[in-house]
């Protein structure tokens, strides 16, 4: 049986008078991939970053309602925005390594909390590092620039990075549309394999990527949630016409 | 010739004719003052104290004047500089205040070095009664150098991809965690090259010093910040108006003015250096 992880709740976001996201009700299951599609400028992304509060960053963006993480609000006034992060990690859409060495990177996390024995920070790069697929690239120069690696191997390492966290959820925001089709192949198969450990919730413009790595399937359209449910179901049968519509490319 | 193509010579030649006036005027100036300076220089110039009312000797005290000088202002002026500039490209609030900052930041920068020997005089050595001293005229001076220092700064923190901001955020860092951890250290290198030129300038001033710091003789080194000191750019002025054995003062000022120069020089040179190595590992 499946677990609910994050629920929102009449979830509304507006950019100063710009009505972005429209009273979303919406679920994440533990231990699944669920995509997020939709066209550009649909609130996709926008919903993304609402699940690590990153849209706390700009002043303009104001939200009612509530994104519920196992029961507890994450915009409660009492939540730890930074506790949040901890738990709801997040890798961008270009890769953004710190200009620091591969293990700074990777033990950021870490030495911000405070932790600063060697042993643990070594175990958990290392560990962080196989489990985003790169430890057998980097192992040999893990004290060399985080700059140096290519496009692909700097996305495998942000997403060791945000696994440093431990963090229950993984969101994804167009992870691979800055890589080239080799990278972007590596990273969904590794998606695929973290399912066990991590719930990942990703954005995508690729519906054919979708397709190949999610449990579950979101299609966003104008800031409302057109359809959702299991993506072998709303790819083959899809209930709203908009959904077939985007589906078959007829807009996009 | 048609007309497009004589207008073209035309043109060329009048880019060269500036090219050229500049070089004449550079390297003559670099010769005027080596070839009067030359002759002073030796090694007892840079080790010796001046004797006889400053007709022989060396500078030696000017030397560590202006080298006390320049980092004691500096030391001042760079944590300061760093500080508002963090704050007001990350901060910025209230909007009020931070449009006075900036206008007095370029305001400042605009002011006469003249006008900060005043203000100096009247605010450190006067009321706050720090007398004429080494700590009035590196105040004095951090001031002169603030403007530089926050405007590179500011350059520096604004151009770091936002991207590391979000990164960092997004991975549970608080904003104070962000700008220590990951903002400063990777704006420092440029920030550092816009402290580095504002030595530059701050070694060579004379007038903020004049009234704040500097004095014509001393026979002793500085042993402390409430001392007065000799300095380069004024030592130079002295030479050149008071005493009266011009014959032997004012070979020695040439001599001065080389010492400054190539001080100067080796600064500018070491900012060069770090801003290429900057450029090099330059790759996000």
């Amino acid at each position: 049986m499946v677990k609910e992880l994050i629920k929102t709740k009449n979830l509304k976001l507006w950019f100063t008078d710009n009505y972005v996201l429209h009273d979303l009700d919406f679920t994440v299951y533990e231990k699944k991939i669920t995509a997020l599609i939709g066209p550009s400028g649909c609130g996709k992304s926008t919903l993304l970053r609402s699940f690590n509060r990153m849209n706390d960053l700009i002043p303009e963006c104001k939200i009612e309602g509530e994104i519920l993480l196992e029961g507890q609000n994450i915009y409660d006034s009492k939540a730890d925005v930074t506790d949040v992060r901890t738990k709801i990690g997040m890798v961008f859409q270009r890769p953004n390594p710190f200009p620091k060495t591969i293990y700074n990177n990777v033990a950021y996390g870490l030495q911000i909390r405070g932790e600063k024995r060697k042993s643990v920070l070594d175990d958990v790069v290392e560990k962080s590092l196989r489990d985003a697929w790169i430890w057998d690239e980097v192992k040999d120069r893990l004290h060399t620039s985080a700059l140096s690696l290519s496009g692909g191997q700097q996305q495998r390492m942000c997403i060791a990075r945000a696994l440093a966290n431990q963090p229950k959820v993984l969101l994804l925001d167009e992870p691979t549309s800055a890589l080239d089709p080799k990278s972007t192949a590596k990273i969904e198969e590794l998606c695929i394999d973290l399912k066990d450990k991590v719930t990942i919730l990703i954005v995508t413009h690729n519906i054919a990527q979708a397709g190949r790595i999610s449990d579950y399937t979101t299609f966003m359209y104008l800031g409302d949630i057109i359809e959702f449910g299991e993506t072998k179901r709303v790819f083959t049968v899809p209930k709203d016409k908009r959904t077939e519509d985007y589906l078959t490319g007829v807009f996009g | 010739m048609n007309k497009r193509k004589l207008q073209e010579i035309v043109g060329v030649n009048f880019l060269r004719l500036g090219v050229i006036f500049t070089a004449f005027f550079l390297i003559s100036f670099l010769y005027i003052i080596f070839s009067k300076g030359g002759s002073v220089l030796s090694w007892t110039f840079f080790t010796d104290f001046p004797r006889e009312g400053m007709t022989t000797g060396g500078i030696y005290p000017a030397i560590v004047g202006t080298l006390y000088l320049t980092i004691l202002s500096i030391l001042i002026a760079l944590p300061l500089g760093v500080f508002t500039a963090i704050y007001m490209v990350h901060l910025a609030k209230p909007y009020w205040l931070m449009r006075i900052v900036r206008i007095a930041v370029n305001t400042l920068a605009g002011v006469p070095s003249i006008i900060y020997g005043l203000f100096g005089l009247t605010l450190f050595v006067r009321i706050m009664q720090l007398e004429v001293s080494l700590i009035s005229g590196a105040l004095t001076l951090a001031i002169l150098a603030l403007p530089v220092i926050i405007n590179a700064s500011e350059e520096a923190i604004r151009s770091v991809p936002r991207s590391f901001r979000e990164g960092s955020l997004a991975l549970g860092a608080t904003e104070r965690q962000t700008i220590m951890r990951v903002i400063v250290p990777t704006a420092l290198p440029n920030i550092l090259t816009g402290a580095i030129i504002s030595i530059g300038r701050v070694a060579g001033e004379t007038a903020p010093i004049m009234f704040t710091a500097a004095t014509f003789y001393s026979r002793m080194l500085p042993t402390s910040i409430n001392h007065e000191v000799m300095a380069l750019p004024y030592h130079i002025y002295a030479l050149m108006t008071e005493g009266s054995k011009p014959d032997q003062q004012v070979p020695i000022a040439y001599g001065t003015a080389v010492v400054l120069l190539l001080l100067v020089m080796f600064v500018s040179a070491t900012a060069i250096i770090i801003r290429y190595k900057i450029r090099k590992s330059r790759k996000w």
